[in-house]
């Protein structure tokens, strides 16, 4: 059997589960084995419905008590040890959420398995053969993972979610006590998103700056125009680190991936932990004076030349096509 | 306060990667190294928590002799101590560098007494495990809190802020001593100074040779993904192209 961690936000599944659900049915057509889901949290059992709309006939729902009290990821992956142990799986999926990393990591470290995070395939058998992502997606490694069981974690958008036809989940209640002392970090506090500004992980039009820009005056411009385009400013860590931009502007491997219709790319040059954040943008429009730039390999379209001249020159553009 | 912050050796990759003709490494020949992003803001939290409640902080790397240089790395920022645990550079997996660490811990502690805060990246740049900081809490059996956004000291508490699922900020608590690993844009790093660099020269780093349990997550080749290498259209030179730039904005109907 092949079981599947799914997180969910009180009504149903969130989007990295039902991806790790889709992995889940490929490889368990692939193997000849059945396929489960495990939520912690009676009002998980609201998942059951999309669940079985995206292939998996079981749900196993641990609750009562402290469970319901919110996230605790160590009780979490206490959970996930549990039913490694119980269920019998021969593997089991995490989403590649940082709650499905953290949880999956310790189920592994409770039950001293190996883990293999954010795979994009994998090939069950002897060995147990994955295909998963180094330096957040630059790089592929085909690995072998060892381990009566094995753990992986889906990489996000490796697989797309993908409803089949499936009538709702049977609802398991899997009865587990957990050790008081697990629950001893838990989420405290939330503070919701702020309303009304364009997230930059959401934005349709996202206009990025580089050390090319020179400076925090220099935003202004991209500023001016990602607000024309009702878009949002991204940046490069070379900008964050020099403190030009907050953290949360940053694209790439160690700031934020985002996924518009239309990437802006001024001043950047291109370095591959940049290009792994903007790897969800349909089209790339780069302003840089070097033509050579790695980044104008990934373009559609290029405009040579120096940002500070082009991009008022653009502005004024766009108000007058504006009218 | 003591502080333990535990930092991995990557190469700088830049524009492009190129592989070694066996695919089992990066090949390093014209590549620097550095230590993940979040591994810097790591070091940048332990000296500041140190400057705000003293005591000490101590670097720790696992990995080939040369690693020294990201400890000394740390060492001029401000860090008081490095530990070098050697390997000959060959790759240990996440697993086996926690059961590696947690027996150094151990050690450490058995001399210097315990550290109140263990500081780990969230993920290694290199090999993303997402998992060595909270084995080791586990061995340790410590309390762990991932992704730290901020953190604060309190009275025996760690006060950490990390992203929320969906957005928004969580606040989780945790008594001391634990272990939290890290996110950039925590803190903004400082660049070392003159003084710092000369005063990192001339530390102390201790070595310890690691017991290696062997890897049960292990590396086969690397690949590079497809799908690289378009043809980009020239727009044209200089403000000249604006009203190329309009004709593009229109086309992918974002004007
Ligand atoms: C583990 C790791 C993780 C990382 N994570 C990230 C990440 O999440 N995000 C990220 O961005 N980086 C990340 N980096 C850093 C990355 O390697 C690069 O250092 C960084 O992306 C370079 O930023 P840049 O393109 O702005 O600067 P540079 O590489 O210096 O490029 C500047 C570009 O601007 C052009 N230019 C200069 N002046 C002008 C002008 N007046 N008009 C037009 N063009 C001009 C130049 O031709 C050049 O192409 C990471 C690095 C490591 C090791
Ligand atoms: N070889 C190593 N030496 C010291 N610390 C390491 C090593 N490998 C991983 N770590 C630490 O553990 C974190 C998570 O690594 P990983 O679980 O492999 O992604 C890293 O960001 C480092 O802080």
């Amino acid at each position: 059997m092949i079981l599947v961690l799914v997180d969910h936000d009180g009504v149903g599944p969130d989007e990295l589960s039902l991806q790790a659900a889709a992995f889940g049915r490929r490889l368990a057509e692939r193997a000849g084995d059945g396929l489960q889901a495990l939520a912690v949290g009676s009002d998980a059992r609201g998942a059951a419905a999309t669940l079985g709309a995206h292939g998996i006939p079981v749900l196993h729902v641990a609750e009562g008590g402290e469970l319901d009290g919110g996230y605790a990821p160590r009780a979490w992956g206490a959970v996930l040890a549990r039913a490694v142990e119980r269920l019998g799986p021969a593997i089991v999926l995490a989403p590649g959420s940082d709650r499905g990393q953290e949880v999956l990591a310790h189920a592994a470290a409770e039950l001293d398995l190996p883990m293999a995070a954010n795979c994009v395939d994998a090939s069950p058998g002897d060995p147990f053969v994955v295909l998963r992502q180094r330096w957040g997606g630059t790089l592929l490694e085909e690995a072998e993972l060892d381990g009566p069981v094995k753990l992986l974690s889906v990489a996000p958008h490796a697989v797309a979610a993908e409803p089949v036809d499936g009538s709702e989940a049977e609802v398991r209640r899997f009865e587990i006590g957990v050790d008081p002392e697990a629950f001893g970090v838990r989420v405290v506090e939330r503070t919701e998103p702020e309303r009304g500004r364009v997230s930059l992980a959401e934005a349709k039009v996202v206009v990025g700056g580089g050390r090319g820009v020179g400076g925090p005056e220099g935003f202004r411009v991209l500023e001016e125009l990602a607000e024309l385009l009702g878009g949002a400013v991204g940046c490069s860590r070379v900008v964050t680190s020099a403190g030009w931009r907050p953290h949360s502007d940053q694209v790439g491997q160690t700031g934020t991936r985002i996924a518009p219709d239309l990437y802006i790319a001024c001043g950047i040059s291109g370095a591959t932990q940049h290009m792994v954040g903007c790897r969800g943008a349909k089209r790339l429009l780069v302003i840089n004076k070097d033509p050579e730039a790695p980044i104008v390999s990934h373009a559609d379209w290029v405009v040579v030349g120096d940002l500070h001249e082009v991009l008022p020159a653009v502005v004024a553009a766009v108000r007058r096509a504006r009218g | 306060m003591r502080v333990l912050v535990c930092v991995k050796r990557v190469p700088t990759t830049g524009g492009r990667i190129t592989l070694t003709p066996d695919a089992q490494e990066i090949d390093t020949r014209f590549s620097g190294w550095t230590v993940s992003p979040h591994e810097e803001c790591a070091v940048e939290e332990a000296v500041r928590l140190i400057e705000a409640h003293g005591g000490s902080s101590t670097v720790l790397t696992l990995g080939p002799p040369a690693a020294e240089e990201q400890l000394r790395d740390a060492l001029a920022v401000g860090v008081d101590g490095a530990v070098l645990l050697e390997t000959d550079g060959s790759e240990w997996d996440p697993q086996e560098t926690a059961a590696a660490i947690a027996e150094a811990v151990r050690g450490l502690e058995g001399t210097g007494g315990p550290f109140d805060v263990a500081l780990f990246g969230n993920e290694a740049a290199d090999t993303g495990g997402y998992q060595v900081g909270v084995r080791v809490a586990g061995a340790l059996g410590r309390p762990c809190v991932t992704g730290a956004k901020g953190l604060e000291a309190r009275d025996g508490t760690l006060v950490v802020r990390r992203e929320a699922p969906g957005g928004g900020v969580e606040v989780l608590e945790v008594p001391m001593p634990a272990v939290v690993t890290v996110k950039e844009g925590i803190n903004l790093p400082r660049y070392p100074s003159v003084p710092g660099r000369i005063r990192a020269r001339k530390k102390e780093v201790a070595r310890i040779a690691p017991q290696r349990r062997g890897p049960r997550l292990r590396k086969r080749r690397l690949l590079l993904p497809e799908g690289e290498g378009k043809r980009a259209e020239v727009l044209g030179h200089g403000p000249e192209a604006a009203d190329r730039i309009v004709e593009v904005l229109r086309s992918v109907g974002v004007l």
